[in-house]
């Protein structure tokens, strides 16, 4: 009857994913484990994929497909005329998960946030070093710490945050997965039972999935949350097949042995987009990469020698042979599917003939440089080497010498922080919170010169645009102020910008309802799987 | 006997214990700040920093570090993972029964296929049987394994669709985990089908991890049957019209076996190292992905207590086939 | 040290000469020898005239012609004979430099082990004592680790790079060499010869490396083939971990790891530089097993 077993493992694989009419499983192949469950202690998106994303849900929450902000446990939210308060209205009758290890008496309230917020914010809570190295490491890189007064309880289902200085951008970390609301009664519990530890191994909150189970760097389950506020989800179970390797995921995307994977290679895209089976969704991820001159040293001090050196660099080369298409070339900081982004600026035209004259003209002979290149393969940047090693032939083309060099990625950063550093780097980043303060501020203000702002580059104009719109709270004011900083970023040229990956998600042709997010997160409430 | 395994355990002391230092001091020579990558392309302050490190003990010094590390050893805490930030010693042994399955598997496939051919290669020393043996246990010998796995899933998965590509079982197959070993867990679950899947998932990865120990337990197998059947014994045994089976059964077989015994226990060593690459190739969840992963990620305590572990499991085992030979051979005791 | 030249009586002796004949005679014998060193020769040769005989640079990128296939297949080129790479790099090219690579690797390798191992080894033989045991004992340190995971977290250490994989993997091939030496040392040092060679006044370092090591050569030899092979495997496997040789450098696991994504869509990048490492390894294999057979009886015979 059957020639090959695994034929019959095919076959039986192929019946569980069509649905039995009992239970609708979504299997999605993930890229890699999840470094625990609660998303407090990690930074890791595939960990906030497994974590705050199905099991747990924040006061505010990201509105599907954007980077603007919506109520989530937060039914409303108001701000006080001097913008230090917010007071946020809690919604009702929200039920925390029932599961085998943990039974809920009572339902969500503001005991729940103030806990959730105190235990990465106090040292003498009992939460705060409940695992040996918990760091708190977005709270922390978010500026939290420094950010929060005082929050306070005015009642069950009213929460007020006093912060410390003017910041428009609270809002979006409230909406960050690190921001999870957790339950206090589980946490007690788990506390009085000596099991503090199981926070991190099983985890518990009012999201649309109930975590079940997790097999180390093999496979996480869950099942649909029947109270879940949101109503219940049109899948009956969530599996995460852990699958590192780019090929293996699309070969078991192929298979039917799972309905949706991130991370494609480049190179398959092209037979993805051809297979009948599947289809594409595609997005530009919430990225920049660029090449970072040092803008302290000599010659790259002068803004024209950078310029020209940008002219010379052929952008559509490397998002070709880097992503082979799946990218596009960057021409401001900034992604394009962020609120602000000035489309009206005009990217330096690629010109080796003028960049040559342009760099004679600033009076720069003989140059030779160093470019950085990254060790490791980050969304922004698939291959920094192969990267470095166009711009090299580009530069040698107008008479500059490179020489490349990469360390260690730990010693990468470390290294390419320095003021003094020789050389430009190529480096990136990936938005936290879908804010252009993030990115604006964050990697090209003078206070991140010696560290996130790898050009070193401390501009009196620009510095004082972004401040001014951290502070102000009228979103068509700030974005007027972003845009102006654009321009002027590009007048001074502090870094190349090489491109914008695009985010390609392959799936199977009966997945419904995925909506891809510009914040680069997998989220499957709402996802369903045509019969 | 007894004296015996004392002398061998007098000395596998003083070996653990270099072991763990070489494990622990290679660790702190590595370049990289395992604190710094906690944050990725953001930066860290340098008083966070500090604190972290300090959390972690990696400002006290150093010697105190590795005592303070060894006494955790010795009570069976390996240290705590920097990146899960979850018991080094618990993840070892939930991986640790993948990697030892996979091991299992081919070592037996590489006994049960290698022992044989290398006795009938020997008996028809010469003939074309002899010679494709050889070959074959030549290539095998020299295949760069992760090549071979990369062939067998274009060829297998890819092109002809027979096994999946990775993991250790079907998706569609959930049951708890009683021993770890997905052979035994997937009959114990009853579930149909699931026994096949697990098998499935096991053969292109087994076939790799077994491809050299094949070979070299074959070509061992071989010369050494060639050795004893040259010898006196053996002829006079031919001589005296003992039919060649029994003389290579009764006879040959348990003279020949002694190093073919040795041989198997040094494949202990070469199957975590295959395991290393074959898990990286098929994705499985075992301690060779496991290894190569921290030492991506720089997390010190999984590299360290990974390795003391490994090493440990090493030297016992050989320690075992130490034994087992001195019993076989009693001359090797005094 | 120095006045060695004086009593230099066996180099071109009659004795010597037949002993080489008879070397020959027995590995000649093995047809997968001749066979291996052929092979061997061809890619020493290829090796040394990569640059002549390579039609394009190893690191040239033809931007348009990325991922052609094989010059037998539709869309080949015969200006690529075995195809292109991502980026448009021709494959044979690459493959001839990266020949150059793997028997540079197994050359110093085998060589660093192989000093390092015959100096610490003689050492702990003529030695003895506690000196010996606890150079021993670091050997069984470094062999109870698995050789790959050691040469892995060692070029962390050491950071990754083509030098110190092969300094890591010489490390790690060394103890080996240290056994073989000090046993042969300990077996020959009551020999007659080496008392009588004593008490006609040799100091301690002509006895140990004129007077003793010529000696037990023969089971150094063969295990150098091995480390040779098994360096080549090694780098290459670190390579491929994204430790050995950082790209562009055609090493062949380098290429190999950097070919990973292509896997399904353009089968020569994977391929061949894996046949490559294969046909490499099997060649000095088959000459290890032909210098194994040759030096064997004299082993026996002595």
């Amino acid at each position: 009857m059957i020639r090959k077993l695994t034929f019959a493992a095919a076959l039986l694989a192929a019946t569980a994913l069509a649905g039995a009419a009992n239970a609708k499983t979504f299997v999605y192949c993930s890229e890699a484990s999840p470094e625990g469950f609660d998303p407090g202690l990690y930074t890791g998106g595939n960990t906030f994929d497994a974590s705050a994303h199905p099991v747990y849900n924040r006061l505010l929450e990201f509105k599907k497909g954007t980077t603007e902000v919506e109520p989530g446990l937060a039914e409303s939210y108001e701000v006080s005329d001097d913008g230090l308060q917010y007071t946020f209205k809690l919604r009702q009758g929200v039920k925390f998960q029932t599961t085998d290890f943990f039974t809920p008496t009572r339902e969500f309230n503001a005991d729940d946030v103030i806990f959730s917020f105190e235990r990465p914010w106090k040292e003498d809570n009992p939460w705060h070093k409940y695992v040996e190295g918990a760091s708190w490491e977005y709270f922390a890189g978010m500026g939290m710490p420094e950010l929060l007064d005082k929050i306070e309880k005015v009642d069950d289902h009213t929460v007020r945050f006093t912060l410390k200085r003017k910041e428009a951008p609270f809002l979006a970390n409230v909406a960050m997965p690190f921001a999870s609301i957790l339950s206090k009664e589980y946490a007690d519990k788990l506390q009085a039972d000596g099991k503090m530890n199981q926070m991190n191994q099983m985890p518990l909150g009012t999201g649309p999935f109930t975590f079940v189970g997790y097999q180390q760097d093999a496979v996480i389950r869950y099942k649909a949350n029947p109270d879940y506020w949101g109503g219940k989800q049109p899948i009956d179970d969530l599996v995460f097949a852990i699958t590192t390797d780019a090929a293996v995921r699309y070969q078991k995307l192929k298979a039917g042995e799972c309905h949706l994977m991130p991370y494609p290679n480049a190179a398959d895209v092209a037979s993805m987009k051809a297979d009948p089976s599947l289809k594409i969704s595609e997005q530009e991820g919430l990225n920049v990469a660029y090449l970072a001159y040092n803008a302290t040293q000599a010659p790259f001090d002068k803004v024209e020698v950078r310029k020209a050196l940008n002219m010379a660099i052929n952008k559509q080369a490397i998002v070709d042979a880097v992503f082979q298409g799946a990218a596009t070339p960057a021409k401001n900081p900034i992604p394009p599917t962020m609120w602000s982004y000035n489309d009206a600026i005009e990217d330096d035209k690629y010109d080796p003939e003028a960049a040559k004259a342009a760099l004679e003209a600033a009076g720069v002979k003989d140059l030779s440089m160093k470019v950085w290149a990254m060790p490791v393969a980050r969304p922004y940047m698939l291959n920094a080497r192969r990267a470095a090693e166009l711009i090299q032939s580009d530069f040698d083309k107008i008479g500059v010498k490179v020489e490349i060099v990469s360390y260690e990625w730990a010693e990468y950063l470390d290294k390419s922080k320095a003021k003094d550093r020789d050389g430009a780097v190529i480096l990136g980043w990936t938005g936290d919170n879908g804010d252009p303060d993030n990115f604006l501020d964050t990697l090209l203000g003078c206070d991140a010169v010696g560290g996130n702002n790898r050009a070193q580059w401390c501009n009196k104009e620009f510095d004082d645009l972004v401040t001014k719109a951290k502070e102000a709270s009228d979103q068509a004011e700030r974005t007027k102020l972003y845009e102006e900083a654009q321009v002027v970023f590009k007048r001074e040229a502090p870094w190349a910008t090489l491109d914008h990956s695009l985010a390609i998600v392959p799936m199977r042709k009966e997945v419904q309802g995925f909506v891809q997010s510009p914040l680069g997160d997998f989220t499957f409430d709402g996802v369903d799987l045509a019969e | 006997m007894l004296r015996f395994l004392l002398r061998r355990l007098a000395v596998l002391i003083p070996t653990f214990i270099g072991v763990s230092i070489i494990a622990f001091s290679f660790i702190r020579m590595l370049p990289g700040d395992p604190v710094a990558l906690l944050s990725g392309e953001r930066v860290m302050s340098p008083e966070r920093h500090a604190e972290i490190s300090h959390q972690l003990g990696f400002d006290r010094p150093i010697v105190i570090q590795y005592l303070d590390y060894l006494w955790g050893v010795l009570r069976g805490d390996f240290g705590t993972s920097i990146s899960t930030k979850g018991s080094v010693l618990e993840q070892f042994l939930q991986l640790f029964p993948a990697t030892l399955e996979l091991s299992i598997c081919a070592i037996i496939v590489a006994i049960v296929l290698g022992i044989p051919a290398g006795i009938f290669a020997a008996i028809k020393r010469g003939s074309f049987f002899d010679q494709s043996v050889m070959g074959a246990a030549l290539v095998g010998y020299s295949m760069p394994i992760f090549w071979w796995g990369l062939l067998l899933i274009i060829l297998f998965s890819g092109i002809l669709q027979w096994t999946p590509v990775s993991g250790r079982i079907s998706l569609m197959f959930f049951f708890p985990q009683v021993t770890g070993f997905m052979l035994i867990d997937s009959l114990l679950s009853g579930q149909e089908g699931a026994f096949k899947s697990a098998v499935s998932h096991l053969i292109l990865p087994t076939i790799v991890l077994a491809t050299i120990p094949l070979a070299v337990i074959a070509r061992q197998t071989r010369s050494a049957m060639l050795e004893v059947l040259g010898e006196d014994y053996v002829r006079t045994a031919r001589a005296k019209g003992l039919s060649p089976f029994r003389v290579v059964g009764v006879h040959a077989l348990r003279n020949a076996m002694i190093p073919v015994i040795t041989t198997i226990g040094l494949q202990v060593g070469v199957l975590m190292a295959g395991a290393i690459l074959t898990e990286t190739i098929f994705s499985w969840p075992g301690i060779g992905k496991w290894m190569v992963d921290s030492v991506f990620r720089r997390d010190y305590p999984v590299i360290q207590g990974g390795l003391l572990i490994i090493a440990g499991i090493i030297m016992l085992v050989n320690l075992v086939v130490d034994l087992l030979y001195g019993l076989i051979n009693p001359r090797i005791r005094h | 040290m120095v006045q060695t030249t004086a009593i230099e009586p066996v180099s071109l002796d009659p004795s010597r000469r037949r002993r080489l004949a008879d070397f020959w005679y027995y590995f000649s014998e093995n047809r997968g020898a001749v066979i291996g060193l052929w092979v061997f020769v061809i890619l020493v040769a290829l090796a040394l005239l990569a640059p002549l005989i390579a039609p394009h640079a190893p690191n040239a990128q033809y931007r348009d012609a990325v991922l052609l296939p094989p010059v037998w297949l539709d869309g080949g080129n015969a200006g690529y004979l075995l195809g292109t790479d991502a980026v448009g790099r021709d494959m044979l090219s690459r493959l001839l430099y990266g020949a150059r690579f793997s028997l540079f690797i197994g050359v110093v390798v085998t060589t660093l082990a192989l000093v390092g191992g015959i100096v610490v080894g003689v050492f702990a033989g003529y030695v003895g004592g506690w000196v010996d045991t606890v150079i021993m004992r670091v050997m069984d340190i470094i062999l109870a680790f698995p050789s790959l995971l050691l040469a892995l977290v060692l070029v962390a250490v050491l950071g990754p790079g083509l030098t110190n994989a092969m300094i890591a993997i010489a490390l790690v091939l060394q103890p080996h060499f240290v056994r073989l030496t000090r046993a042969a040392v300990m077996a020959e040092k009551s020999r007659e010869y080496v008392i009588a060679a004593r008490v006609a006044g040799a100091g301690p370092m002509r006895l140990m490396f004129r007077t003793i090591l010529p000696n037990c050569m023969a089971p150094l030899i063969v295990q150098a083939t091995l480390s040779f092979s098994n360096a080549i495997l090694d780098a290459a496997a670190l390579g491929f971990l994204g430790m050995g040789a950082q790209p562009p450098t055609p090493e062949w696991g380098t290429m190999l790891a950097e070919a990973r994504e292509f896997i399904l869509r353009a089968w020569w990048v994977v391929t061949f530089p894996g046949l490559a490492i294969l046909i490499t390894v099997l060649a000095i294999n088959l000459m290890g097993d032909g210098l194994r057979d040759a030096l064997d009886p004299k082993l026996k015979r002595s």
